[in-house]
């Protein structure tokens, strides 16, 4: 079974991006199952099981969305494997801008959309860092000059990965994109042992743990303060 | 390749001086530098770890990024090697797997190639193909050659240059710029190095394609429909590192369609414009008819189409005055006259 891992802001278009992708895969033959994450809600898993997906939906509710995919996620390659899977994909839910729920050796995908605006490549940190492969999407809608301006954006703060342009909407894109995510000589049964590729979002603080009250006398362990300064 | 351990012992300074282009790239990077003087190892050493966390990488990882990073550079600069004098698509199959009508289109720069079929015929999948410079590997097993040989794979992949540039009427401004911040804006993208006359030049012809004139500090996302589609084709034509343009569907733009296509011809590009408007498809040296998921045929425009423009253009005149008529509030009168002289031209 190949793993594949999924990130990218809310409503990028990883969803989409993915089921259009997938229908180019089903084409080789590929049996691919996705888990989605999410915080709160999510309805993406009756779009995946509408378009006869294998599909499990994990909500991480008061928890960090990203804390609780690096807890879940050795079970979900055994749900895969236990389905005969050729290709798993996890999707993150992207919620802070500081996840990156990427593991080493695993293919890590962002999603981004070129309507955030062009100073987002800057703003995304180690989600974008650190990916293999970046998809632009929302192409269709923006001027050429934006296009060209948000893609060379994101190539400067991630040199090394691959850019692709995706329409989420009419599927443009999503044949070749597909053709790089399976590879037969990859196999995996286990992600036990293996690592991250950058920490997760940190924090231990006393409204981790469910205070509510403001004020300095209940801020406990982690806490940094805004600069603010004289100016 | 750039040594890695002579970046990490370079100050800023002197790696900015040696690859100008790298200045965004720390920018970019989040990368703390209080002193510009100091090595990226002296940086790296001395940074806290919030800023560390800013960054993600660490100095050995840094110095990997940066040296990709002027390697793309380095080759987007290089532009000598990214010119297409020619396209040349092979055939391949239709949606039922028979081989499609022809053997091999070659189309040269400077060339424009109308695309007609029905809503769903391939048009888009043709467009792709070209696009990811097929080679037998996509449904329709098409294959794309370029100058002649099989193309370099970094058209598929690099962020910087693509092979297709697209401009359809669906498209926006969304950046909260004016006219001139933008232009600049996609310049300093590009690295060139005229950048202010350039830009005032796309400025100029972008004004002579628009019905209504518009000025340099205006805002882009406030730009009228013809306005923006104006200022796109300028754009497009002068600055875009694309070879080849899609156009798609730009009958109703409010532009003047005629003078956009004589700007991106001069250009040296390859333009490829899917179309049901007569007046633009026999503006085409040829046309190709898709359907079925396969070209079916490809027909030269011929003189007596040629001929017929001419009159399609008068009709075309006729319109656009009526449509001038009624924006200025005048009455409008019958076109009898006008017609009759088409007949009897």
């Amino acid at each position: 079974m190949n793993l594949v891992t999924f990130s990218g802001p809310p409503s990028s278009g990883k969803t989409a991006v993915i089921l259009k992708t997938i229908e180019a895969i089903k084409q080789q033959g590929l049996k691919v199952g996705v888990v989605k994450f999410d915080c709160l809600y999510t309805d993406d898993d009756e779009l995946y099981r509408k378009a006869g997906v294998p599909v499990k939906k994990g909500l991480s509710g008061s928890l960090c969305p990203d804390h609780y995919f690096v807890s879940n996620i050795e079970e979900v390659v055994q749900w895969g494997r236990e389905r005969d899977l050729d290709l798993l994909i996890t999707e993150s839910a992207g919620l802070c801008n500081r996840c990156s729920p990427y593991i080493k050796d695993i293919k890590a995908i962002c999603v981004i959309d070129n309507l955030s605006g062009i100073n987002t490549p800057k703003k995304i940190g180690p989600m974008l860092k650190t990916a293999d492969i970046v998809v632009i999407t929302k192409g269709d809608i923006v001027s050429q000059a934006e296009r060209e301006v948000f893609a060379s954006r994101v190539s400067t703060v991630n040199p090394d990965a691959m850019v692709m342009n995706v329409n989420g909407l009419t599927g443009q894109g999503a044949f070749e994109f597909s053709t790089l995510l399976y590879d037969q000589d990859d196999h995996i049964d286990t992600v036990t042992g293996k690592k991250l590729r950058f920490s997760m979002p940190s924090a231990m603080c006393s409204y981790c743990l469910g205070e509510t009250r403001i004020g300095e006398e209940h801020q406990l362990g982690n806490v940094r303060k805004i600069e603010l300064g004289d100016e | 390749m750039i040594s890695k351990d002579k970046l990490k012992n370079s100050s800023i300074k002197e790696i900015i001086e040696e690859y100008p282009y790298t200045e965004s790239f720390f920018e970019d990077q989040k990368l703390a530098v209080d002193d510009k003087e100091k090595t990226l190892k002296e940086i790296f050493s001395e940074l806290t770890i919030e800023e560390m966390e800013d960054v993600v990488f660490d100095l050995d990882q840094f110095a990997d990024s940066l040296s990709s990073h002027i390697r793309n550079m380095q080759e987007f600069l290089g532009e000598n090697d990214s010119i297409v004098a020619k396209l040349s698509i092979l055939a391949g199959n239709n949606k039922d797997g028979e081989k499609e009508n022809y053997e091999k289109l070659d189309i040269h720069s400077g060339e424009i190639i109308s695309i007609v079929g029905p809503t769903g015929s391939g048009k888009s999948r043709l467009l792709a193909d070209i696009e990811w410079t097929a080679q037998g590997d996509t449904p329709t097993e098409r294959q794309i050659l370029i100058n002649d040989e099989v193309p370099d794979k970094k058209w598929r992949f690099t962020g910087g240059k693509k092979l297709v540039a697209q401009l359809s009427q669906n498209m926006n401004f969304v950046m909260d710029l004016s006219v001139i911040e933008f232009l600049n804006l996609h310049a300093e993208s590009r690295l060139i190095d005229n950048q202010a006359e350039v830009v005032e030049r796309i400025f100029r012809e972008a004004n002579q394609l628009a019905g209504e004139q518009f000025g340099r500090e205006a805002q882009i996302t406030s730009l009228s429909g013809g306005q923006s589609r104006a200022l796109m084709i300028a754009d497009t034509a002068i600055l875009s590192s694309s070879p080849i343009i899609l156009i798609d569907e730009i009958e109703n733009a409010g532009i003047d369609r005629e003078k956009a296509l004589e700007l991106l011809v001069g250009e040296e590009k390859i333009v490829l414009m899917a179309t049901h408007d007569p007046i633009l498809a026999l503006m085409g040296d040829k046309r190709i008819i898709i359907n079925n998921g396969g070209i079916k045929d490809i027909i030269d425009t011929t003189a007596e189409e040629k001929e017929l423009m001419q009159e399609l253009k008068v009709l075309d005149k006729v319109l656009t005055d009526l449509r001038d008529d009624l924006r200025y509030g005048k009455n409008l009168s019958r076109i009898s006259e006008e017609l009759a002289e088409i007949k009897s031209a």
